[in-house]
């Protein structure tokens, strides 16, 4: 199913593949699972939102793109930032507010942002994000380049007027944005049939004559598979698109709702969990032989180590200095006046 | 130096910032084909084609959002408002998005763009289209504001904004547009953002104002130098950063301070001028700062109850008068 046709030997790039695929998704799973211990220690503070259950989507979507392509996302982007390349220690350290942290400690978990591999943030205002996007892609288009930006964000956005302020302009202005919805049918505790008179995300993009899809969100290849058709478009012509990729957060919205539990019952977060995108594509990489029960073990071993590490440096991260709180405020200058 | 337009001034600094950079681009409603609301754009589309004159559907928070997107990756857009009472649909990008970026992103994404349109009292114009915005975007860390109450001034602060890396809010008014005053021709004339002027010398009383209510300090100043009272005139032309420097040192020559402004007086500039001459230039006072400011109530249509709401000379006067002991 992995559309990778090249030269080399099928079989060969399909472990390559599956290996990265499997080692991205179960690093995030790791990561966000460490953060939630890290929270209760109480060495992150604030909101913390895990992506848990949801791994396919940013590690599909990014396994298309180019590094010099552009990702943005909102308030739940631990997943994305790290499947764009970010490096787990620095993303870490920023969780902790520490000075080794991507944004210095100033950002924290709902604002990571990373120039170094076009990761655009980081935003917490739920859908305001999309314009930005929208705005990326026009200056690629402005520049003539041929990048592309996909931009995350959940079903809870959809009801929001600059998600269709940002998807008209994108679609009639042609600009290479892949707007990527993660729907996980809850928007904190909403329910999608709460929130939407059209609860089929994918056809508002058919409102502004914009390709669209929907995709299981909990298969990485079938996720991969959808965003490289949408990628490909954007790059032809600039023309963007709506992904659907229906998934489901294992946990709740956030740490301080734990158990996610009164707006959904047990029996349906335990049914979805029989739909974990990593132990689905965990069994498939064996069954196709792709990878061995020793790759299984070395990937985890692998990304167990990574997450270790990523926290030793986050602890032995200092705070920021009280130097660092009057910076940043202006680029360049330091407030003047007053 | 030609004598030209306060929007001829502003058209001409869009024009020579856009041959001076190719990231500069204009963006906002009628702006192109339309040439503008209020015609401050007339001719760019001629000149710079579509690509860069670029108009948008009413969308403000859309496009304003696209602007400060571009902005993040390198361009330098000036958003056109058609007037600033449509940037509230917008106050989210703008607070939000573009005031935090470089912060909370520690350093790695500045947002370089202007936001720019005519705001404050127009004439007649009611209660959703005749208010003063800025307000509401010099309480914002991360934000310049910029009042510009002459033609030179448009010219050479819209320069500066267009060139600075950090976002600017730039407020034009409609009741400025057509008066008539000299501008430097060099296309490197710039006026520093955070530079107050002193646009009347004077001993006796400082008066503090910009924009519309700068004139009618003007004309308050003319009556009473017949009287043998003696104003100085200072316009802080940026609310954000503040030139407290100069309007201190006014203060402290004078020894008394009036403000008039034209948006409503709870919370207002002239709420802020006040505090920060209290509390730094207390000795140097000889009588409490007073302030002249709209009235604190929406906008009524009709001409003579809206006249009632603007601070005009005869009301500065009145306050000069109260801050000299005379009445």
């Amino acid at each position: 199913m992995a559309q990778t046709k090249t030269a080399a030997p099928a079989t060969r790039l399909d472990a390559e593949l599956a290996r990265r695929l499997l080692t991205q998704m179960s690093l995030i799973r790791r990561f966000e699972e460490k953060a939630a211990e890290m929270y209760a220690l109480g060495k992150i503070g604030g909101f913390l939102h895990l992506y848990i259950g949801q791994e396919a989507v940013a590690v599909g979507a990014m396994s298309t793109i180019r590094p010099d392509d552009y990702a943005i996302s909102s308030y739940r982007e631990h997943g994305h930032c790290l499947a764009k390349g970010s490096d787990p220690r620095r993303v870490m350290a920023e969780l902790f507010g520490r000075r080794d942290g991507l944004s210095k400690g100033k950002g924290g978990s709902m604002h990571l942002f990373d120039k170094s591999v076009n990761f655009l943030g980081g935003h917490a205002i739920v859908g305001a994000h999309l314009p930005l996007a929208t705005g990326v892609a026009f200056a690629i288009k402005y520049r003539g380049g041929d990048q592309v930006i996909a931009c995350y964000f959940g079903d809870g956005a959809v009801p929001e007027g600059e998600f269709h302020e940002a998807m008209n302009l994108a679609a009639l202005w042609k600009l290479p944005v892949i707007f990527l919805c993660e729907n996980n049918r809850y928007a904190m505790g909403t329910s999608l049939e709460r929130a939407l008179a059209e609860t089929e995300i994918f056809k508002f993009g058919r409102s502004y004559n914009m390709p669209s899809e929907t995709v299981d969100g909990m298969d990485v290849l079938a996720v991969r598979e959808v965003v490289a058709r949408a990628v490909a478009r954007a790059r032809a012509d600039g023309t963007p698109s709506l992904i659907e990729a229906r998934t489901y957060r294992f946990r709740g919205h956030s740490m301080r709702d734990p158990a996610g539990a009164v707006y959904r019952t047990k029996e349906e977060v335990e049914r979805e969990k029989q739909r974990d995108p990593i132990v689905l594509f965990r069994e498939r990489a064996l069954a196709a032989g792709w990878l061995s029960d020793n790759d299984l073990r070395e990937i985890d071993k692998g990304v167990n180590d990574l997450v270790d590490e990523a926290v030793a440096f986050a602890d032995a991260s200092p705070e920021p200095p009280e130097s660092e709180l009057l910076t940043d405020i202006f680029k360049d200058a330091e407030r003047s006046g007053s | 130096m030609a004598v030209m337009t306060y929007r001829e001034a502003l058209n001409l600094a869009l024009r020579e910032e856009m041959r001076r950079d190719e990231r500069v681009f204009v963006i906002g409603e009628e702006v192109g084909l339309y040439e503008g609301a209020y015609k401050v754009t007339q001719g760019l589309l001629k000149e710079f084609g579509p690509r860069r004159i670029v108009d948008t559907p009413i969308a403000e928070s859309g496009f304003t959002g696209v602007g400060i997107g571009a902005a993040m990756v390198g361009l330098r857009p000036v958003v056109e408002m058609m007037t600033f009472n449509f940037a509230m649909l917008a106050l989210d990008q703008i607070v939000n998005s573009a005031a935090k970026m470089n912060y909370m992103s520690g350093g790695q994404f500045n947002v370089p763009i202007v936001i720019r349109g005519p705001g404050g009292p127009a004439h007649q114009l009611a209660a959703q289209h005749s208010q003063s915005m800025e307000v509401y975007f010099y309480h914002v860390p991360g934000l310049k504001v910029v009042r510009p109450s002459t033609p030179a001034d448009a010219k050479g602060l819209l320069k500066t904004a267009i060139r600075d890396d950090n976002p600017v809010i730039f407020i034009e008014s409609e009741t400025l547009y057509n008066i008539k005053g000299e501008v430097p021709e060099d296309p490197e004339f710039t006026i520093p953002l955070g530079q107050a002027a002193i646009r009347r010398e004077g001993t006796d009383v400082t008066v503090i104002a910009y924009m519309g209510m700068m004139y009618r300090a003007l004309e308050a100043a003319e009556e009473l130098a017949k009287d043998g009272i003696s104003i100085e005139i200072v316009d802080p032309r940026t609310l954000q950063p503040l030139d407290t420097g100069t309007i201190l040192a006014s203060v402290r020559k004078t020894h008394r301070a009036v403000v008039v402004e034209a948006g409503a007086g709870f919370a207002g500039m002239g709420s802020e001028l006040s505090a920060v001459i209290t509390e730094q230039a207390f000795d140097d006072l000889d009588a409490p700062v007073e302030r002249v400011t709209g009235a604190d109530m929406p906008m009524p249509y009709n001409h003579h109850l809206e006249a009632q709401c603007i601070p005009d000379a005869a009301r500065a006067i009145a306050a000069i008068k109260r801050a000299l002991y005379l009445e």
